[in-house]
């Protein structure tokens, strides 16, 4: 059980955060992000957030031009994994206000810092928004 | 934008974003590694803010899907950096861009483990997260002590704790002996008891690995993870924090639940009980409700309680209304909600009963299979898979076709191979099936594979009833003006071996047959070419007496592949050339192909095997292995976690025997299935024989032909069938015997059958079930079960269909009525004929004595009376029973309680003697108390005393002899010659008899 990696995306397939809780070779990332990008792209609103791919389950969402793909193994709770990805972006949008593209583009380290708060070895570790952004208050005020 | 103040990473970003193209983005990509990689080579220069800076460039340029091959030492070395900026963008980077087996890694063992057992906590933070997310086996053996410490320590603070918590998972996964069980449950559960809900989140996670691995350890932390779920969403006693869209922490409710699933069941009441009160009111209370995220996240915490009451095969009441639930599930508009919907049904069908109920809902989920999302309708199929039985098996497979025709290309092989597994699996008969593949082969060719055709193949030549049938199929398909390839080599090779059970249908004479095959001889591909030969060899077989004008075409055709540059055509076209001037003894050697040896399907074998790519497949497995569970009966002498059983699977291989036997038998077997020669090997596939040309090797002794491929080609029928008895493939003996204390279980198995037993005893009557399995490919016929009752038991049968079908059981109940005791034993005559074999066995019924036994456990003060009350013959009896099996007093005992006979402890004032008691039932006698006692000589452990007293002479007679057979018999093995009996009447004299008139 656990989440495999979590991938944030734009509408023209251009990643703008990785991150992989098992160890892939940077080809088989490659290959990975271009198979799961392609599909969960084709699809409309009308479809579920899951797609399947190899091993595993993708569960996404889309925010305006940005996709949240996380992937999952087949024993988590989907739904679970959705609503993680809508507080992953509720917290962003707490820090940075109105978070869009641009934010995670440009700040990519903060994003970094709030999901390893947010996930460790691919387990939940904190879902209290508060708690996940005091690291970074911290480090705004140090720098 | 000068973000984060490291301007020179900003800008490059944004002329990244600028780039154009990829190969723009390759060229700045590729300048700025240059770059990068001349400021590091004189580091001394660097800043640590410029180091900052440029591993962050690397991370950037390595996410972008560019290789980073230098640097990383500079990543590692910004871990040591005092200041928290340098320090935390060293662990992240490092962590980012590095694996476990990186050298570099290892360097950085000793300052991590410093900054773990330091006091700055924000280090401590950072260090745990390194090395929780990918920290190897040598951080483990080096760390686990430390994070251990830090996670049982009162004086850590919550942020640290939840990262040593998932820390340690990660190490225990690493190593699993890190954790020491013994020590650590207790404190497991202690970590549960945590108010804090990050910690308690974490923690979490790490029970859920730790029960995973061993639930036995962690038992005391259930009553905990009951008390968790009562915290959260009974009480909703959690911090604003927490909740989510007023939902108390959905994901640790999900995660709890989760770890529960762990455990096999609850045993506890009271926990059990507060645990349902929590799942009803999930169950109950979860609305649907306008705002999505609300909605999805009670939804997660609703599925999840679906999944474990579904686990702890909770009261009928829930599961329904979890069945319920899903029935409503599948058929809403909120596509996720129908993807998990048909993916809970799935599951539910793998864990319990509920076939019938789920049934209900097909027609819906036939629905879901033309759903717009491609998610949905692979969820769809898997749970028609799943469901399918014989009684539905044809709607299934139908809609299965028809959807097969839309499906999209991805989906096409899984589908075909799903349909015709399903097909042959559950064919209520065998055209149907044929049907099936052909269709199947006509609307799907490319993604039909080699066994699917091979089977029908082996179905057809099988069954008799069946070619005529599939010859004309054949014909029909072949007529149509494109057909694919894999039809073409199906229709060739059936109407070779067939054709001729049609040659007064018009346009199906020999002639015409060849013409129409021959027709399509120049589109066909190399490996089809070698089957039209031999399909042209059989044609000419067929055609007596020879039409002359068809010989000399077909001779043309051999001699034009005589030159073939294709070995394999060449050597058929030069075999079947000579083969078939030699006139009359064509007709036998190239005989219509004998029966194929009943084997597992590969078809299945291979759905079982197959590391699917994706998920899909799973449902396959599982469903396989609870197939292997329901098959005919159940032995209760399987553990549980046994691997599925493939001979109880209905596709049958040549049964592999653990006995000096193995090769005998097997090939008696083989010969009974009309096939000579080597005996192949168990395993090998059978679809190679078919890939291999026809039968040309001659009968021993005529040389003249090779074998002409290596790879066991089909030998001829023998002229004379082989006379062989089909032998069991079981101890009957010990079966029976071990039916003695079973109620059910299996009675009988050969090569073909399986005779399996399930009985109920209540008071004087009973009733028995016999299921009698078809476990081959073909019909079994003249089947008869005639049951021999003894005198004292009255036996209500009723018939035995004559015919039992491929691969089906048919169920044989029985009534059984007792009618006074007696040790006799009633017999089945079982007989079927397979081919030619008569098989006939005659089997004893477990319908024995003890079954009409009711434990009953005396007191002294009942046993005393009764006991002198029965004091002498012929209500009570004594005999010394000499050449007793060896037991202990404790093995005795237990085998007289098996058998109904309860032992009360205690009882008799000498340890060395054993008192026991039951109630017999039968019409004569009504309820009967029966008493026994059985003094035995530590110093002598085969011989005994046994005193047996009843109401009833004749039952206490027959239960004397009864018990007597039981401690001397040995099962299994030949019994030893039958003691002396030496019946004695007690005599005043006797001390044993005093002694039992003083207890």
């Amino acid at each position: 059980m656990g989440i495999r990696f979590v991938l944030m995306v734009n509408k023209q397939g251009q990643t703008r955060l990785a991150q992989y809780y098992e160890y892939l070779t940077l080809e088989e990332r490659r290959t990975l992000e271009g198979e799961i990008v392609r599909k969960c792209l084709a699809r409309n609103e009308q479809q579920c957030s899951f797609v399947e791919h190899r091993t595993y389950k993708i569960v996404y969402r889309r925010y305006a031009s940005l996709f949240f793909l996380v992937g999952v193994d087949n024993e988590e709770n989907e739904l679970a994994i959705l609503e993680f990805i809508h507080l992953l972006v509720e917290t962003m949008d707490r820090h940075f206000g109105n978070v869009c593209e641009l934010d995670i583009m440009f700040h990519l380290e903060k994003a970094h810092f709030m999901l390893e708060e947010m996930v460790m070895n691919g387990c939940v570790v904190e879902t209290s928004k508060a708690n996940i952004l005091a690291p970074i208050q911290l480090m705004d005020k140090t720098s | 934008m000068a973000l984060s103040g490291m301007r020179g990473l900003s800008v490059f970003i944004s002329e990244i974003r600028n780039c154009q193209n990829k190969e723009q983005e390759r060229l700045r990509v590729d300048k700025e590694l240059g770059n990068v990689r001349n400021r590091f080579k004189n580091e001394k220069g660097l800043t640590p803010y410029e180091k900052k800076k440029y591993v962050w460039k690397m991370l950037y340029i390595f996410m972008l899907g560019y290789d980073v091959d230098f640097g990383h030492m500079e990543a590692v070395s910004l871990i040591s950096a005092p200041k928290y900026p340098e320090k935390q963008v060293g662990y992240l980077v490092t962590s980012c861009l590095l694996n476990e087996n990186h050298d570099f890694l290892r360097l950085a063992i000793n300052t991590v483990r410093n900054d773990i057992i330091g006091r700055n906590e924000t280090f401590q933070c950072l260090a745990l997260t390194l090395v929780g997310n990918i920290g190897g086996r040598e951080f483990a053996e080096s760390l686990a002590p430390d994070v251990q410490k830090l996670l049982i320590s009162s004086s850590c603070r919550p942020l640290v704790k939840k990262k040593a918590a998932l820390c340690l998972l990660r190490l225990f996964r690493k190593n699993p002996d890190v954790v020491n069980v013994d020590g650590w449950s207790d404190r497991m559960a202690q970590l549960l008891d945590e108010r804090n809900l990050g910690v308690l989140t974490s923690s979490m996670s790490l029970f859920v690995s730790l029960v995973s691995n061993n639930h036995e350890a962690y038992w005391s932390c259930l009553p905990k993870c009951v008390k968790v779920l009562e915290r959260l969403a009974r009480n909703q006693d959690v911090p604003q924090e927490y909740t989510y869209y007023g939902i108390p922490s959905p994901w640790l409710q999900v995660k709890t639940m989760r770890a529960l699933q762990y455990f096999p069941t609850i045993e506890d009441p009271n926990t059990r009980r507060a645990l349902f009160e929590v799942l009803q009111r999930v169950l109950l209370g979860t609305d649907v409700v306008k705002n999505v995220n609300k909605n999805n996240a009670s939804h997660a915490v609703l599925f999840e309680a679906i999944a474990l009451v579904m686990h702890l095969d909770a009261e009928k009441e829930m599961m329904s209304q979890c069945v319920a639930l899903l029935g409503k599930f599948i058929a809403v508009r909120e596509p996720n909600i129908r993807y998990l919907g048909l993916e809970n049904m799935t599951r539910m069908l793998m864990v319990t009963d509920v076939q019938e109920i789920i049934k209900r809902h097909q027609a819906q989920i036939i629905t879901s299979l033309k759903d717009p999302d491609i998610s949905i309708r692979r969820r769809a199929l898997d749970l028609l898979y799943a469901m399918c039985d014989v009684t539905n098996a044809k709607d299934i497979v139908e809609e299965l076709l028809q959807y097969l025709g839309t499906a999209e290309f991805t989906m096409r092989e899984e589908l075909a191979l799903k349909a015709a597994i399903l097909a042959e699996k559950f064919a209520p008969d065998l055209s149907w099936y044929v049907d099936v593949i052909l269709q199947l082969i006509d609307k799907a060719g490319d993604f039909v594979s080699d066994d699917i055709w091979f089977r029908v193949v082996q179905f057809v030549t099988n069954n008799e009833d069946l070619q005529p049938y599939a010859a004309l199929k054949a014909r029909e398909y072949i007529d149509k003006p494109a057909i694919h390839e894999t039809m073409m080599k199906v229709s060739a090779y059936l109407l070779g071996e067939y054709s001729h059970l049609l040659a007064r249908r018009p346009g199906c004479s020999p002639k015409e047959i060849f013409g129409i095959i021959h027709e399509k001889l120049p589109t066909v591909s190399t490996p089809t070419i070698s089957i039209l030969l031999s399909t042209y060899a059989k044609i000419l077989m067929h055609s007596q007496p020879p039409d002359p004008e068809l010989q000399n075409q077909i001779w043309a055709i051999f001699s034009k592949y005589e030159t073939c540059i294709d070995a394999e055509i060449q050597q058929r076209a030069v075999e079947y050339f000579a083969l078939s001037k030699k006139g009359e003894a064509l007709v036998n050697i190239l005989a219509e192909m004998p029966k194929f040896p009943e084997r597992e399907s590969s078809l299945i074998k291979r759905a079982e095997d197959t590391q699917a790519d994706t998920a899909e497949l799973s449902a396959i497995k599982s469903r396989a292995q609870q197939q292997a569970s329901n098959a005919l009966v159940v032995t209760d002498q399987q553990p549980a976690n046994d691997p599925p059983q493939v001979t109880q699977l209905s596709m049958v291989k040549i049964p592999s025997i653990n006995n000096v036997e193995n090769n005998h038998v097997d090939q008696e077997v083989t010969q009974t299935n009309g096939i000579m020669g080597e005996v192949e090997p168990q395993n090998a596939d059978i679809l190679g024989d078919l890939l291999s040309p026809l039968a040309i090797e001659g009968p021993p002794g005529v040389s003249g032909t090779e074998t002409p491929s290596e790879d066991g080609a089909l030998a001829l029928a023998p002229v004379g069938e082989q006379e062989s008895a089909v032998k069991p493939i079981v101890d009957i003996a010990e079966l029976f015997h071990a039916l003695y204390v079973k109620d059910s279980g299996i009675l009988y198995e050969d090569p073909y059958v399986q005779i399996g037993i399930k009985a109920e005893w209540r008071g004087h009557q009973g009733r028995l079930v016999l299921f009698l399995g078809n476990k081959t490919t073909s019909s079994l016929d003249s089947v008869q079960a005639v049951i021999l009752p003894p005198s004292h038991l009255k036996l209500d049968l009723s018939s035995v269909p004559e015919v039992i079908p491929p691969r089906s059981q048919v169920q044989y109940p029985l009534e059984v009525v007792n009618l006074r005791p007696s040790r006799d034993v009633a017999v089945l005559d079982f007989s079927y004929k397979f081919g030619t074999n008569l098989v006939e066995n005659k089997l004893r019924l477990p319908a024995v004595l003890n079954k009409f036994f009711q434990p009953v456990t005396l007191s002294a003060e009942e046993f005393f009376p009764q006991w002198r009350s029965l004091a002498a013959p012929p209500l009570k009896l004594q005999e010394v029973i000499r050449g007793v099996r060896p037991m202990s007093l404790g093995e005795m005992a237990n085998l007289l309680n098996s058998l109904k006979l309860i032992v009360s402890p205690g009882l008799d004032p000498n340890a060395n003697n054993l008192v026991a008691s039951t109630t017999f039932y039968s019409e004569s006698t009504k309820s009967m108390l029966c008493l026994v006692r059985i003094e035995t000589d530590p110093a002598d452990r085969t011989q005994l005393r046994m005193t047996v007293a009843s109401g009833d002479p004749t039952l206490t007679v027959e239960l004397k002899e009864f018990i007597k057979e039981q401690l001397i018999s040995i099962p299994s093995a030949s019994r030893p010659p039958a003691p002396q009996p030496s019946t004695q009447p007690i005599s005043p004299s006797d001390p044993g008899a005093l002694l039992a008139g003083l207890l």
